[in-house]
């Protein structure tokens, strides 16, 4: 049985590719072979996130037009095992996503015995992020607690129960998860930004997983390794918990309490 | 500002603002998403059949669907051209 997961927003900037691999990553680090694939034609930054951007001969867009064959543009990752990236393509037009074409291509993945498709959707609601959404069976709503990307995926999730396969069909409906990213407990705690459960109660969807807001992002993201490989730090600790609780187990919520630092830190530094 | 929180730079509690406007906003949101879409087509053919025996204008008919109490009704409101 293959699993399709789609990361999606609406809104831009939020953390969906970094979201993406990192969950990505975590899957194929618990022995699921697992694919994750850039759906934003045109833009694609996905390879870079991931670190094998130079190892990009084929792209997804070559696999629907019947250009490539899937097994010459899946890229294995560098750092796990069961780890496929399908990256989008550069040149072509978000047009060149046809419907069949993707299902086409989902379904050839099944073929392959994969455990996991993670579909990295763009962001907006046109045809690019629809097609991201279409065939999914669980959907990641990424979420900043900021007044815009919270309409968005509200906006996201309407979507989402109106024009995936599983909506059109009158199946099971997509399982939604939402993710908060960018994090900050300590401005949360001083009533200057969104509290990780004023936005569950606003979106209404069960919570994934809250990711601290961090440098480490950046840091891996210009070294294009998955955040989730940044040992010791909250975010990939955040990441590991999300994907625990994706796959069932219970973990309570770290990061997203405030502690106010002590004296000794306090004169000496640290953040 | 008085000159206290000018010192200590305090900062405004606006999250609980943030999540008001958010609460009205997404419901009115959701309230339009889960009307009917057939609206616009139903507009359409009406058009296409008054105009068989008027000369109307699209934008002379319109339909709208509202909420009173248990019930839903459905206005359709057509205005004629004049000096027939």
């Amino acid at each position: 049985m293959t699993t399709i997961i789609t990361v999606t927003s609406g809104k831009g900037g939020v953390g969906k590719t970094t979201t993406s691999a990192s969950i990505a990553s975590g899957l194929a680090l618990r022995g699921f072979k697992t694919a994750v694939i850039d759906f934003d034609v045109g833009l694609r930054n996905l390879d870079l996130i991931m670190g094998c951007e130079r190892r990009v001969v084929y792209d997804f867009v070559n696999v629907i037009q019947g250009d490539a064959n899937l097994h010459q543009a899946l890229i294995k990752d560098k750092h796990c095992d069961n780890l496929f990236v399908l990256p989008a393509s550069q040149t072509r037009d978000k047009d060149a996503l046809t419907e069949e074409g993707v299902e086409k291509v989902l379904k050839e993945l099944e073929h392959q015995g994969f455990d996991y498709i993670v579909c990295d959707s763009p962001a907006g609601i046109e045809h690019g992020a629809v097609m991201a959404l279409t065939f999914a069976d669980e959907a990641i709503v990424v979420t900043n607690p900021e007044v815009s990307s919270v309409r968005d995926s509200d906006r996201i999730l309407g979507i989402i129960q109106s024009k995936s396969r599983r909506a059109i069909e009158g199946r099971e409906p997509v399982k939604e998860h939402l993710l908060v990213t960018r994090y900050s407990p300590k401005r949360a705690h001083e009533g200057e930004m969104l509290t990780y459960t004023d936005i569950q109660e606003l979106l209404r969807i069960p919570l994934l997983g809250v990711i601290p807001e961090s440098e480490a992002v950046l840091q891996a993201s210009n070294q294009g390794i998955p955040a989730i490989h940044q040992k010791g730090t909250p975010v990939a600790d955040a990441y590991q918990d999300a994907i625990a609780r994706f796959l069932g187990e219970e973990h309570p919520l770290r990061f997203v309490e405030y502690e106010k630092p002590g004296l000794i830190k306090r004169l000496f530094g640290g953040k | 500002m008085s000159w206290l929180s000018l010192i200590f730079g305090e900062k405004k509690a606006t999250a609980s603002v943030a999540k008001e406007r958010l609460q009205l906003i997404i419901a009115h949101e959701r309230a339009c998403a889960s009307g009917p879409d057939f609206l616009p087509e139903l507009q359409k053919d009406l058009v296409a059949v008054i105009s068989k025996y008027f000369p109307v204008n699209p934008d002379d008919i319109k339909v709208g669907l509202e909420k009173q109490g248990n019930y839903e009704v459905l206005e359709v409101n057509i205005v004629l051209p004049e000096g027939r």
